[in-house]
């Protein structure tokens, strides 16, 4: 089986989702909104429907600020 | 998905835009939408020295960045608050950002210059945290401009705090507060011009901006902040903008356009009827203002000294730290 690593942040832990599968289709089984998050790729970001697979990492990085 | 303006492989989808974005395109885009809130509002020309507050979060040092990147005259205001790990690791932030760039990076510790920080303000004064945060900042980037002679202040508020703001006002109907939101606070006696070039732009939009700049900002939110109310109205509009994109800028730009004329007027009142705090020159409706008063009770200091230089009293302007 492959699987995607997922970095989370606030606080900051790592996960892991079987793939392949879609950067929308990851969100909404983590149930996040796509309007409050970034999905990074390396020094780049993702856009919802790219395909992530075999030994990909992601972070997906909250963008609301509180202050 | 494709970049709308050159169709090169998407890295970005807007959905309020309708539009995606390659790296290039999307930064133009940033630029532009910054570019076109400095001029729709005439916030300040290219001869204006300009002071960002800069807190060492994605908004501010995006901010600074792209007023550097189109030719402004740009210099950083970093305000030491004092809340444990999160301001050291705040602080490193702006520092290695203000490293070899034109401006210079002014510093003002809470504790160090004033003799209080945010957690004992709040606690002497039963203040919530973002209360005694928001007034210190408030009094201390038009106290710093206006010393400076700085012809305006820029903050990092975005369109997502601009609207998340509003809500709340519109909620409560504090009419108070809605006449003075604004993009831009006009200079008037006692305050320096005030103005939020990135009121266009949503924090998605400012967080893509400093990863694909290079920036490393400051991820982790403020301990304080936490389930403030704030984030709960943040959370409720991004779940409108998810349903109905584009929900939040109509919000926003509608009761910029059309919204706020018919509150202006007490404001303007307001503003005339202000004195001078007899203590630091600041204005204030009263004798005193709300940060000399603060600082009074958070220093444990309530009697009024005729010397005000010891330490944790310091009601005159203290002697600014600046990395050029």
């Amino acid at each position: 089986m492959t699987a995607v690593k997922i970095l989370l942040r606030n606080p900051r832990r790592e996960i892991e989702v079987p793939g392949p599968t879609t950067v929308g289709a990851l969100l909404a089984r983590l149930d996040l909104n796509p309007e409050s998050v970034l999905v990074i790729q390396g020094n780049t970001l993702v856009t919802r429907d790219a395909q992530l697979g075999d030994a990909d990492t992601v972070e997906i990085r909250p963008v609301t600020s509180g202050g | 998905m494709k970049c709308r303006r050159c169709r090169a492989p998407a890295i970005i989808d807007l959905r309020r835009h309708n539009a995606g974005f390659c790296r290039d395109c999307f930064l133009h885009h940033f630029r532009e939408q910054v570019r076109r809130a400095i001029k729709q509002h005439a916030m300040f020309d290219p001869d204006d020295r300009v002071l960002v507050a800069v807190s060492g979060g994605k908004d501010s040092l995006a901010l600074w960045d792209v007023l550097t990147e189109l030719g402004y005259q740009v210099d950083g205001l970093y305000l030491g608050l004092g809340i444990g790990d999160y301001s050291d690791d705040s602080g490193r932030s702006v520092r290695e950002f203000a490293k070899g760039r034109a401006g210079r990076l002014i510093e003002v510790e809470l504790a160090a210059d004033y003799g209080f920080d945010v957690p004992t303000g709040a606690a002497a004064t039963r203040r919530a945290p973002c209360g005694t945060c928001g007034l210190s900042k408030r009094h201390l980037f038009n106290d710093v401009a206006r010393r400076e002679g700085y012809d305006v202040v820029a903050t990092g508020h975005n369109l997502d705090d601009e609207a998340a703001v509003l809500f709340g006002n519109v909620l409560r109907w504090e009419t108070s507060y809605m006449g003075r939101q604004s993009p831009v606070l006009p200079v008037t006696d006692g305050f320096a011009r005030k103005v939020k070039p990135l009121f266009r732009l949503g924090e998605r939009e400012t967080a893509a901006y400093c990863v694909l700049r290079g920036i490393d900002y400051q991820v982790e939110e403020c301990p304080m902040a936490a389930g403030n109310r704030h984030l709960g109205y943040k959370e409720i509009l991004d779940e409108l903008e998810r349903r109905s994109p584009g929900s939040k800028a109509a919000f926003l730009f509608g009761f910029f356009d059309r919204g706020r004329a018919p509150f202006q007027a007490a404001v303007d009142e307001e503003r005339a009827a202000l004195g001078a705090c007899t203590e630091c020159g600041a204005p204030t409706p009263g004798e005193t203002c709300a940060f000399c008063r603060l600082r009074r009770r958070a220093c444990g200091d309530d009697v009024i000294h005729e010397d005000s230089s010891r330490p944790g009293t310091a009601a005159v302007p203290v002697q600014l730290r600046v990395r050029s």
